[in-house]
Protein backbone atom coordinates (compact mmCIF):
# COMPACT_ATOMS: atom_id res chain seq x y z
CA UNK A 1 0.00 0.00 0.00
CA UNK A 2 1.23 3.45 -0.85
CA UNK A 3 2.00 5.80 1.95
CA UNK A 4 -0.46 8.36 0.61
CA UNK A 5 -3.17 5.71 0.61
CA UNK A 6 -2.35 4.89 4.19
CA UNK A 7 -2.71 8.51 5.23
CA UNK A 8 -6.01 8.73 3.43
CA UNK A 9 -7.29 5.79 5.44
CA UNK A 10 -5.83 7.23 8.60
CA UNK A 11 -7.63 10.52 8.08
CA UNK A 12 -10.90 8.67 7.57
CA UNK A 13 -10.26 6.50 10.59
CA UNK A 14 -9.62 9.46 12.85
CA UNK A 15 -12.73 11.21 11.67
CA UNK A 16 -14.98 8.16 12.02
CA UNK A 17 -13.46 7.40 15.40
CA UNK A 18 -14.17 10.95 16.56
CA UNK A 19 -17.81 10.61 15.55
CA UNK A 20 -18.15 7.37 17.47
CA UNK A 21 -16.45 8.96 20.44
CA UNK A 22 -18.82 11.92 20.50
CA UNK A 23 -21.90 9.73 20.52
CA UNK A 24 -20.42 7.15 22.90
CA UNK A 25 -19.99 9.91 25.52
CA UNK A 26 -23.77 10.24 25.75
CA UNK A 27 -24.21 6.53 26.46
CA UNK A 28 -21.56 6.58 29.11
CA UNK A 29 -22.86 9.73 30.83
CA UNK A 30 -26.37 8.38 31.16
CA UNK A 31 -25.08 5.01 32.29
CA UNK A 32 -22.85 6.70 34.84
CA UNK A 33 -25.76 8.47 36.46
CA UNK A 34 -28.70 6.05 36.02
CA UNK A 35 -26.98 2.70 35.33
CA UNK A 36 -29.11 2.61 32.20
CA UNK A 37 -28.23 1.97 28.57
CA UNK A 38 -30.27 4.65 26.86
CA UNK A 39 -31.05 2.79 23.64
CA UNK A 40 -32.83 5.83 22.25
CA UNK A 41 -29.56 7.77 22.26
CA UNK A 42 -28.51 6.68 18.75
CA UNK A 43 -31.81 7.78 17.31
CA UNK A 44 -31.07 11.33 18.39
CA UNK A 45 -28.53 11.44 15.55
CA UNK A 46 -31.41 11.04 13.17
CA UNK A 47 -33.56 13.63 14.96
CA UNK A 48 -30.81 16.24 14.71
CA UNK A 49 -30.04 15.44 11.06
CA UNK A 50 -33.69 15.80 10.05
CA UNK A 51 -34.10 19.07 11.94
CA UNK A 52 -31.18 20.52 9.97
CA UNK A 53 -32.54 18.97 6.77
CA UNK A 54 -35.92 20.66 7.21
CA UNK A 55 -34.43 23.82 8.64
CA UNK A 56 -32.35 24.22 5.47
CA UNK A 57 -34.68 22.71 2.89
CA UNK A 58 -38.08 23.87 4.02
CA UNK A 59 -37.48 26.96 6.10
CA UNK A 60 -34.30 28.16 4.38
CA UNK A 61 -32.67 28.98 7.69
CA UNK A 62 -29.01 29.94 7.63
CA UNK A 63 -26.61 27.13 8.53
CA UNK A 64 -25.68 28.37 12.01
CA UNK A 65 -29.35 28.83 12.91
CA UNK A 66 -30.31 25.36 11.68
CA UNK A 67 -27.48 23.78 13.60
CA UNK A 68 -28.12 25.63 16.85
CA UNK A 69 -31.83 24.88 16.53
CA UNK A 70 -31.15 21.18 15.88
CA UNK A 71 -28.83 20.90 18.88
CA UNK A 72 -31.31 22.69 21.15
CA UNK A 73 -34.33 20.67 20.01
CA UNK A 74 -32.46 17.37 20.17
CA UNK A 75 -31.26 18.25 23.62
CA UNK A 76 -34.87 18.95 24.55
CA UNK A 77 -35.89 15.59 23.09
CA UNK A 78 -33.39 13.89 25.37
CA UNK A 79 -34.82 15.69 28.39
CA UNK A 80 -38.38 14.74 27.41
CA UNK A 81 -37.42 11.08 26.92
CA UNK A 82 -35.93 10.97 30.42
CA UNK A 83 -38.89 12.74 31.95
CA UNK A 84 -41.53 10.62 30.22
CA UNK A 85 -39.97 7.18 29.91
CA UNK A 86 -37.27 6.84 32.57
CA UNK A 87 -38.09 9.01 35.55
CA UNK A 88 -41.43 7.33 36.32
CA UNK A 89 -39.56 4.01 36.39
CA UNK A 90 -36.62 5.24 38.48
CA UNK A 91 -37.42 2.86 41.34
CA UNK A 92 -38.46 -0.05 39.16
CA UNK A 93 -36.20 -3.04 38.46
CA UNK A 94 -33.36 -2.23 36.09
CA UNK A 95 -34.84 -4.48 33.39
CA UNK A 96 -38.08 -2.52 33.28
CA UNK A 97 -36.35 0.74 32.53
CA UNK A 98 -34.11 -0.99 29.97
CA UNK A 99 -37.18 -2.26 28.12
CA UNK A 100 -38.61 1.22 28.29
CA UNK A 101 -35.42 2.49 26.62
CA UNK A 102 -35.75 -0.05 23.81
CA UNK A 103 -39.39 0.99 23.44
CA UNK A 104 -38.45 4.66 23.16
CA UNK A 105 -35.92 3.78 20.48
CA UNK A 106 -38.56 1.97 18.41
CA UNK A 107 -40.98 4.81 19.01
CA UNK A 108 -38.56 7.48 17.80
CA UNK A 109 -37.55 5.44 14.75
CA UNK A 110 -41.12 4.73 13.74
CA UNK A 111 -42.25 8.27 14.43
CA UNK A 112 -39.43 9.24 12.09
CA UNK A 113 -40.76 6.89 9.42
CA UNK A 114 -44.25 8.31 9.79
CA UNK A 115 -43.30 11.96 9.96
CA UNK A 116 -40.29 12.11 7.63
CA UNK A 117 -41.13 9.19 5.34
CA UNK A 118 -38.97 6.14 4.75
CA UNK A 119 -37.29 7.38 1.59
CA UNK A 120 -33.66 8.39 2.11
CA UNK A 121 -33.07 12.08 1.56
CA UNK A 122 -29.90 13.68 0.46
CA UNK A 123 -28.56 15.93 3.14
CA UNK A 124 -27.68 19.46 2.01
CA UNK A 125 -24.04 20.38 2.48
CA UNK A 126 -22.63 23.81 3.18
CA UNK A 127 -20.32 25.04 0.45
CA UNK A 128 -17.21 24.43 2.52
CA UNK A 129 -18.02 20.72 2.79
CA UNK A 130 -19.36 19.87 -0.68
CA UNK A 131 -17.51 17.43 -2.86
CA UNK A 132 -15.64 20.17 -4.69
CA UNK A 133 -14.07 21.25 -1.44
CA UNK A 134 -11.80 18.25 -1.11
CA UNK A 135 -8.17 19.15 -0.87
CA UNK A 136 -5.11 17.33 -2.07
CA UNK A 137 -2.42 17.25 0.54
CA UNK A 138 0.74 15.38 -0.42
CA UNK A 139 -1.21 13.31 -2.88
CA UNK A 140 -3.99 12.51 -0.40
CA UNK A 141 -7.47 13.70 -1.25
CA UNK A 142 -9.26 14.63 1.93
CA UNK A 143 -12.59 16.36 2.35
CA UNK A 144 -12.82 19.29 4.71
CA UNK A 145 -15.32 17.55 6.94
CA UNK A 146 -12.69 14.92 7.69
CA UNK A 147 -10.67 17.57 9.50
CA UNK A 148 -13.59 19.37 11.04
CA UNK A 149 -15.02 16.31 12.79
CA UNK A 150 -11.99 15.53 14.98
CA UNK A 151 -11.50 19.22 15.75
CA UNK A 152 -15.10 19.71 16.83
CA UNK A 153 -15.02 16.49 18.84
CA UNK A 154 -11.86 17.55 20.63
CA UNK A 155 -13.30 20.97 21.46
CA UNK A 156 -16.53 19.51 22.80
CA UNK A 157 -14.63 16.90 24.80
CA UNK A 158 -12.50 19.57 26.45
CA UNK A 159 -15.60 21.63 27.20
CA UNK A 160 -17.32 18.60 28.70
CA UNK A 161 -14.35 17.65 30.86
CA UNK A 162 -14.24 21.23 32.07
CA UNK A 163 -17.91 21.11 33.02
CA UNK A 164 -17.67 17.75 34.74
CA UNK A 165 -14.48 18.43 36.69
CA UNK A 166 -14.33 22.17 37.18
CA UNK A 167 -17.87 23.43 37.70
CA UNK A 168 -20.42 23.15 40.45
CA UNK A 169 -22.95 21.42 38.23
CA UNK A 170 -20.27 18.91 37.17
CA UNK A 171 -19.46 18.21 40.79
CA UNK A 172 -23.14 17.65 41.43
CA UNK A 173 -23.28 15.27 38.44
CA UNK A 174 -20.46 13.21 39.88
CA UNK A 175 -22.14 13.18 43.28
CA UNK A 176 -25.50 12.11 41.85
CA UNK A 177 -23.78 9.40 39.80
CA UNK A 178 -22.48 7.95 43.04
CA UNK A 179 -25.39 8.24 45.44
CA UNK A 180 -28.82 9.85 44.93
CA UNK A 181 -29.74 10.02 48.62
CA UNK A 182 -26.54 11.60 49.84
CA UNK A 183 -26.59 14.02 46.90
CA UNK A 184 -30.07 15.03 48.02
CA UNK A 185 -28.79 15.60 51.56
CA UNK A 186 -26.33 18.10 50.08
CA UNK A 187 -29.27 20.08 48.71
CA UNK A 188 -28.71 18.89 45.15
CA UNK A 189 -31.85 18.66 43.01
CA UNK A 190 -31.21 15.15 41.71
CA UNK A 191 -33.91 15.32 39.03
CA UNK A 192 -32.49 18.53 37.67
CA UNK A 193 -28.97 17.14 37.51
CA UNK A 194 -30.22 14.06 35.67
CA UNK A 195 -32.03 16.31 33.21
CA UNK A 196 -28.84 18.31 32.69
CA UNK A 197 -26.95 15.08 32.02
CA UNK A 198 -29.47 14.07 29.37
CA UNK A 199 -29.39 17.54 27.88
CA UNK A 200 -25.61 17.51 27.52
CA UNK A 201 -25.42 13.94 26.21
CA UNK A 202 -28.20 14.61 23.71
CA UNK A 203 -26.59 17.84 22.53
CA UNK A 204 -23.38 15.91 21.83
CA UNK A 205 -25.41 13.30 19.93
CA UNK A 206 -27.00 16.11 17.92
CA UNK A 207 -23.63 17.49 16.90
CA UNK A 208 -22.57 13.91 16.09
CA UNK A 209 -25.69 13.37 13.99
CA UNK A 210 -25.20 16.56 12.00
CA UNK A 211 -21.56 15.76 11.30
CA UNK A 212 -22.50 12.18 10.47
CA UNK A 213 -24.98 13.47 7.89
CA UNK A 214 -22.32 15.76 6.45
CA UNK A 215 -19.89 12.88 6.12
CA UNK A 216 -22.48 10.41 4.79
CA UNK A 217 -25.03 12.75 3.23
CA UNK A 218 -27.88 10.30 2.84
CA UNK A 219 -30.29 10.42 5.75
CA UNK A 220 -33.18 8.16 6.65
CA UNK A 221 -35.20 7.57 9.83
CA UNK A 222 -33.20 4.46 10.74
CA UNK A 223 -29.82 6.08 10.24
CA UNK A 224 -29.21 6.23 14.00
CA UNK A 225 -29.59 2.50 14.62
CA UNK A 226 -26.24 1.14 13.53
CA UNK A 227 -24.12 4.08 14.72
CA UNK A 228 -26.09 3.94 17.97
CA UNK A 229 -25.27 0.26 18.48
CA UNK A 230 -21.64 0.83 17.61
CA UNK A 231 -21.26 3.78 19.95
CA UNK A 232 -22.88 1.80 22.72
CA UNK A 233 -20.29 -0.91 22.03
CA UNK A 234 -17.56 1.71 22.00
CA UNK A 235 -18.72 2.91 25.41
CA UNK A 236 -18.71 -0.64 26.81
CA UNK A 237 -15.33 -1.34 25.24
CA UNK A 238 -13.84 1.81 26.77
CA UNK A 239 -15.38 1.13 30.16
CA UNK A 240 -18.95 2.30 30.50
CA UNK A 241 -19.48 5.16 32.90
CA UNK A 242 -16.08 6.63 32.10
CA UNK A 243 -16.02 9.59 29.71
CA UNK A 244 -12.42 9.18 28.58
CA UNK A 245 -13.10 5.46 28.18
CA UNK A 246 -15.93 6.22 25.79
CA UNK A 247 -13.70 8.51 23.77
CA UNK A 248 -10.91 5.96 23.56
CA UNK A 249 -13.38 3.17 22.79
CA UNK A 250 -15.04 5.18 20.04
CA UNK A 251 -11.73 6.15 18.58
CA UNK A 252 -10.31 2.64 18.56
CA UNK A 253 -13.50 1.22 17.08
CA UNK A 254 -13.50 3.75 14.25
CA UNK A 255 -9.84 3.21 13.50
CA UNK A 256 -10.19 -0.57 13.64
CA UNK A 257 -13.14 -0.52 11.26
CA UNK A 258 -11.37 1.58 8.66
CA UNK A 259 -8.18 -0.46 8.97
CA UNK A 260 -10.11 -3.66 8.36
CA UNK A 261 -11.54 -2.19 5.21
CA UNK A 262 -8.11 -0.95 4.19
CA UNK A 263 -5.98 -3.97 4.91
CA UNK A 264 -8.41 -6.85 4.62
CA UNK A 265 -10.65 -5.82 1.74
CA UNK A 266 -11.83 -9.41 1.35
CA UNK A 267 -13.72 -9.27 4.65
CA UNK A 268 -14.69 -5.61 4.49
CA UNK A 269 -18.30 -6.69 4.02
CA UNK A 270 -18.22 -7.80 7.66
CA UNK A 271 -17.24 -4.34 8.78
CA UNK A 272 -20.39 -3.80 10.83
CA UNK A 273 -20.10 -7.22 12.43
CA UNK A 274 -16.68 -6.34 13.73
CA UNK A 275 -18.11 -4.02 16.39
CA UNK A 276 -20.14 -6.88 17.78
CA UNK A 277 -17.10 -9.12 17.89
CA UNK A 278 -15.49 -6.44 20.04
CA UNK A 279 -18.58 -6.31 22.27
CA UNK A 280 -18.58 -10.05 22.83
CA UNK A 281 -14.83 -10.09 23.36
CA UNK A 282 -15.07 -7.26 25.89
CA UNK A 283 -17.88 -8.90 27.81
CA UNK A 284 -16.01 -12.23 27.91
CA UNK A 285 -12.51 -11.01 28.65
CA UNK A 286 -12.82 -7.66 30.40
CA UNK A 287 -16.42 -6.83 31.22
CA UNK A 288 -15.42 -3.55 32.86
CA UNK A 289 -13.86 -2.32 29.62
CA UNK A 290 -10.50 -0.64 29.11
CA UNK A 291 -10.82 2.09 31.74
CA UNK A 292 -13.82 0.86 33.66
CA UNK A 293 -13.59 0.37 37.36
CA UNK A 294 -15.29 -2.44 39.16
CA UNK A 295 -18.98 -1.87 38.73
CA UNK A 296 -20.07 -0.95 42.21
CA UNK A 297 -23.65 -1.72 43.03
CA UNK A 298 -25.50 1.42 43.95
CA UNK A 299 -26.34 1.54 47.61
CA UNK B 1 -36.43 24.24 67.92
CA UNK B 2 -37.07 21.07 66.00
CA UNK B 3 -40.24 19.32 67.04
CA UNK B 4 -41.56 15.91 65.99
CA UNK B 5 -45.21 15.21 66.68
CA UNK B 6 -46.69 11.71 66.56
CA UNK B 7 -44.54 10.54 63.63
CA UNK B 8 -45.45 7.30 61.81
CA UNK B 9 -43.21 5.80 59.11
CA UNK B 10 -43.53 2.48 57.31
CA UNK B 11 -41.51 0.50 54.80
CA UNK B 12 -44.28 -1.30 52.99
CA UNK B 13 -45.91 -3.48 55.63
CA UNK B 14 -43.20 -2.88 58.21
CA UNK B 15 -44.18 -0.13 60.60
CA UNK B 16 -40.78 1.15 61.61
CA UNK B 17 -41.87 4.23 63.55
CA UNK B 18 -45.20 4.18 65.35
CA UNK B 19 -45.99 7.51 66.91
CA UNK B 20 -42.81 9.19 68.03
CA UNK B 21 -42.89 12.68 69.51
CA UNK B 22 -39.79 14.51 70.58
CA UNK B 23 -38.31 17.96 70.95
CA UNK B 24 -34.88 19.25 70.05
CA UNK B 25 -34.52 22.70 71.68
CA UNK B 26 -31.99 25.17 70.27
CA UNK B 27 -28.46 24.71 71.48
CA UNK B 28 -29.05 21.30 73.04
CA UNK B 29 -27.72 17.84 72.32
CA UNK B 30 -30.51 15.29 72.13
CA UNK B 31 -29.77 11.57 71.82
CA UNK B 32 -31.88 8.69 70.59
CA UNK B 33 -30.80 5.33 71.92
CA UNK B 34 -32.20 1.87 71.38
CA UNK B 35 -31.39 -1.45 69.82
CA UNK B 36 -31.15 -2.20 66.11
CA UNK B 37 -34.51 -1.88 64.43
CA UNK B 38 -35.95 0.38 67.11
CA UNK B 39 -36.65 3.04 64.48
CA UNK B 40 -33.86 5.51 65.28
CA UNK B 41 -32.41 5.70 61.77
CA UNK B 42 -35.87 5.78 60.25
CA UNK B 43 -36.75 8.78 62.40
CA UNK B 44 -33.62 10.63 61.35
CA UNK B 45 -34.01 9.76 57.68
CA UNK B 46 -37.60 11.01 57.79
CA UNK B 47 -36.59 14.32 59.38
CA UNK B 48 -33.92 14.77 56.71
CA UNK B 49 -36.43 14.20 53.93
CA UNK B 50 -35.13 10.87 52.62
CA UNK B 51 -38.29 9.09 53.77
CA UNK B 52 -41.87 10.28 53.67
CA UNK B 53 -43.88 9.89 56.87
CA UNK B 54 -47.27 8.23 56.86
CA UNK B 55 -48.58 10.53 59.53
CA UNK B 56 -47.34 13.07 61.99
CA UNK B 57 -45.71 16.44 61.73
CA UNK B 58 -42.18 17.80 61.73
CA UNK B 59 -41.82 21.44 62.75
CA UNK B 60 -38.72 23.60 62.56
CA UNK B 61 -39.11 26.81 64.55
CA UNK B 62 -42.85 26.34 64.30
CA UNK B 63 -42.82 25.93 60.54
CA UNK B 64 -44.21 22.71 59.10
CA UNK B 65 -41.51 20.95 57.06
CA UNK B 66 -43.19 17.53 56.96
CA UNK B 67 -42.67 15.64 53.71
CA UNK B 68 -40.32 18.14 52.09
CA UNK B 69 -37.64 16.50 49.91
CA UNK B 70 -34.11 16.28 51.29
CA UNK B 71 -32.82 19.07 49.07
CA UNK B 72 -35.30 21.50 50.64
CA UNK B 73 -34.77 20.30 54.21
CA UNK B 74 -31.08 21.17 54.04
CA UNK B 75 -32.03 24.63 52.77
CA UNK B 76 -34.18 25.09 55.89
CA UNK B 77 -31.12 24.52 58.06
CA UNK B 78 -31.09 20.82 58.90
CA UNK B 79 -28.05 18.81 57.78
CA UNK B 80 -27.49 15.12 58.22
CA UNK B 81 -24.40 13.04 58.76
CA UNK B 82 -25.62 9.74 57.33
CA UNK B 83 -24.91 6.36 58.83
CA UNK B 84 -21.90 4.77 57.19
CA UNK B 85 -20.55 8.24 56.40
CA UNK B 86 -21.40 8.13 52.69
CA UNK B 87 -18.65 10.43 51.57
CA UNK B 88 -18.30 10.60 47.78
CA UNK B 89 -15.30 8.29 47.34
CA UNK B 90 -14.22 9.40 43.86
CA UNK B 91 -14.33 13.09 44.72
CA UNK B 92 -11.56 14.84 46.60
CA UNK B 93 -11.87 15.87 50.23
CA UNK B 94 -12.15 19.48 49.09
CA UNK B 95 -14.90 18.64 46.58
CA UNK B 96 -16.82 16.70 49.22
CA UNK B 97 -16.71 19.73 51.50
CA UNK B 98 -17.78 22.05 48.71
CA UNK B 99 -20.74 19.77 48.00
CA UNK B 100 -21.69 20.28 51.64
CA UNK B 101 -21.92 23.99 50.81
CA UNK B 102 -23.83 23.32 47.57
CA UNK B 103 -26.84 25.39 48.66
CA UNK B 104 -24.74 28.40 49.63
CA UNK B 105 -24.01 31.07 47.08
CA UNK B 106 -21.87 33.57 48.96
CA UNK B 107 -18.36 32.60 47.96
CA UNK B 108 -16.66 34.48 50.81
CA UNK B 109 -18.86 32.92 53.46
CA UNK B 110 -18.16 29.49 52.03
CA UNK B 111 -14.41 30.16 52.10
CA UNK B 112 -14.65 31.26 55.71
CA UNK B 113 -16.68 28.17 56.57
CA UNK B 114 -14.12 25.97 54.85
CA UNK B 115 -11.42 27.57 56.95
CA UNK B 116 -13.42 26.83 60.11
CA UNK B 117 -13.91 23.21 59.11
CA UNK B 118 -10.21 22.83 58.31
CA UNK B 119 -9.38 24.29 61.72
CA UNK B 120 -11.72 21.87 63.41
CA UNK B 121 -10.36 18.92 61.41
CA UNK B 122 -6.73 19.72 60.53
CA UNK B 123 -6.37 16.31 58.95
CA UNK B 124 -8.89 17.25 56.28
CA UNK B 125 -6.75 20.22 55.37
CA UNK B 126 -3.71 17.98 54.99
CA UNK B 127 -5.65 15.65 52.75
CA UNK B 128 -7.78 18.13 50.86
CA UNK B 129 -6.66 17.00 47.39
CA UNK B 130 -6.89 13.32 48.22
CA UNK B 131 -9.84 11.22 47.01
CA UNK B 132 -12.25 10.67 49.87
CA UNK B 133 -12.30 6.94 49.17
CA UNK B 134 -8.63 6.70 50.16
CA UNK B 135 -9.23 8.11 53.66
CA UNK B 136 -9.33 5.93 56.76
CA UNK B 137 -12.67 5.30 58.47
CA UNK B 138 -12.05 7.94 61.11
CA UNK B 139 -11.02 10.51 58.54
CA UNK B 140 -14.10 9.72 56.46
CA UNK B 141 -16.25 10.32 59.53
CA UNK B 142 -14.55 13.67 60.04
CA UNK B 143 -15.19 14.46 56.40
CA UNK B 144 -18.86 13.56 56.77
CA UNK B 145 -19.09 15.84 59.83
CA UNK B 146 -17.20 18.63 58.09
CA UNK B 147 -19.32 18.28 54.98
CA UNK B 148 -22.52 18.65 57.02
CA UNK B 149 -21.08 21.73 58.75
CA UNK B 150 -20.33 23.35 55.40
CA UNK B 151 -24.06 24.02 54.98
CA UNK B 152 -23.94 26.02 58.26
CA UNK B 153 -27.01 24.23 59.59
CA UNK B 154 -29.03 25.18 62.64
CA UNK B 155 -29.65 21.54 63.46
CA UNK B 156 -27.26 18.69 62.80
CA UNK B 157 -28.58 15.13 62.61
CA UNK B 158 -25.97 12.43 63.26
CA UNK B 159 -26.66 8.81 62.51
CA UNK B 160 -24.20 6.57 64.37
CA UNK B 161 -21.12 8.81 64.09
CA UNK B 162 -18.92 6.36 66.00
CA UNK B 163 -20.04 3.18 64.25
CA UNK B 164 -17.18 0.98 63.06
CA UNK B 165 -14.41 3.16 64.46
CA UNK B 166 -11.53 2.06 66.66
CA UNK B 167 -12.05 2.97 70.36
CA UNK B 168 -9.40 5.69 70.31
CA UNK B 169 -11.15 7.28 67.33
CA UNK B 170 -14.53 7.03 69.00
CA UNK B 171 -13.10 9.22 71.79
CA UNK B 172 -11.85 11.70 69.24
CA UNK B 173 -15.12 11.84 67.33
CA UNK B 174 -17.06 12.46 70.52
CA UNK B 175 -14.79 15.29 71.58
CA UNK B 176 -15.20 16.78 68.11
CA UNK B 177 -18.97 16.49 68.39
CA UNK B 178 -18.73 18.32 71.69
CA UNK B 179 -16.74 21.08 70.06
CA UNK B 180 -19.25 21.36 67.23
CA UNK B 181 -21.96 21.79 69.84
CA UNK B 182 -19.94 24.42 71.67
CA UNK B 183 -19.78 26.38 68.43
CA UNK B 184 -23.53 26.79 68.68
CA UNK B 185 -25.01 23.86 66.84
CA UNK B 186 -28.11 21.99 67.92
CA UNK B 187 -27.60 18.23 67.66
CA UNK B 188 -29.85 15.23 67.34
CA UNK B 189 -27.73 12.15 67.71
CA UNK B 190 -28.24 8.42 67.31
CA UNK B 191 -25.71 6.19 68.96
CA UNK B 192 -25.12 2.52 69.57
CA UNK B 193 -22.60 3.63 72.13
CA UNK B 194 -25.30 4.56 74.64
CA UNK B 195 -22.96 5.48 77.45
CA UNK B 196 -21.06 8.01 75.36
CA UNK B 197 -24.30 9.39 73.95
CA UNK B 198 -25.95 9.79 77.36
CA UNK B 199 -22.83 11.39 78.82
CA UNK B 200 -22.89 13.96 76.05
CA UNK B 201 -26.63 14.55 75.72
CA UNK B 202 -28.72 17.05 77.64
CA UNK B 203 -31.78 14.96 77.06
CA UNK B 204 -32.38 11.53 75.56
CA UNK B 205 -35.15 9.30 74.31
CA UNK B 206 -35.11 5.51 74.46
CA UNK B 207 -36.74 3.82 71.47
CA UNK B 208 -38.09 0.29 71.29
CA UNK B 209 -39.85 -1.16 68.24
CA UNK B 210 -40.82 2.20 66.87
CA UNK B 211 -42.00 3.81 70.10
CA UNK B 212 -40.47 5.95 72.81
CA UNK B 213 -40.41 3.89 75.98
CA UNK B 214 -38.43 6.21 78.23
CA UNK B 215 -37.02 9.68 78.23
CA UNK B 216 -35.05 11.92 80.53
CA UNK B 217 -31.89 13.89 80.92
CA UNK B 218 -28.70 12.08 80.04
CA UNK B 219 -27.70 11.99 83.69
CA UNK B 220 -31.05 10.49 84.75
CA UNK B 221 -30.95 7.76 82.16
CA UNK B 222 -27.34 6.89 82.95
CA UNK B 223 -28.37 5.86 86.45
CA UNK B 224 -31.69 4.30 85.46
CA UNK B 225 -31.69 0.56 86.23
CA UNK B 226 -33.46 -0.53 83.04
CA UNK B 227 -31.22 1.58 80.87
CA UNK B 228 -28.15 0.30 82.66
CA UNK B 229 -29.19 -3.31 82.26
CA UNK B 230 -30.41 -3.22 78.66
CA UNK B 231 -28.33 -0.52 76.97
CA UNK B 232 -25.23 -0.16 79.08
CA UNK B 233 -24.73 -3.89 79.65
CA UNK B 234 -24.45 -3.60 83.41
CA UNK B 235 -25.87 -5.68 86.22
CA UNK B 236 -27.42 -9.09 85.94
CA UNK B 237 -28.78 -10.38 82.72
CA UNK B 238 -32.43 -11.24 83.10
CA UNK B 239 -33.10 -14.90 82.41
Amino acid sequence: MQLSMFFQHLANAVSLGSLYALVAIGYTMVYGILRLINFAHGDLLMVAAYIVYYGRGMFHLPWPVSIVLAVALTSGTGIIVERAAYRPLRNSPRTTILISAIGVSFLVENLGLVVFGGRPQSFPLPAMFDSGSAKEIAGVRVENITFVIPAVTLLLLLALLHIVHRTKVGMAMRAVARDFDTAGLMGIDVNRIIAVTFAIGSALAAVGGIMWAMKFPQINPLMGMMPGMKCFIAAVFGGIGNILGAVIGGFLLGVAEIMIVAFLPSISGYRDAFAFVILIGTLLLRPTGLLGEKVAEKV
Amino acid sequence: MLEIIDLHVSYGAIRAVQGISLKVPDGKIIALIGTNGAGKSTTLRTISGLLKPEAGRILLDGEDITGLPAKDIVKRGISMVPEGRHVFPDLTVYENLMLGAYIRTNRQEVEAQLEEVYNLFPRLRERKSQLAGTLSGGEQQMLALGRALMADPKVLLMDEPSLGLAPVLVQEIFSLIKRIHEQGKTLLLIEQNARAALTLAHYAYVLETGRIVMEGTGAELLVNDDVRRIYLGEGEIAV
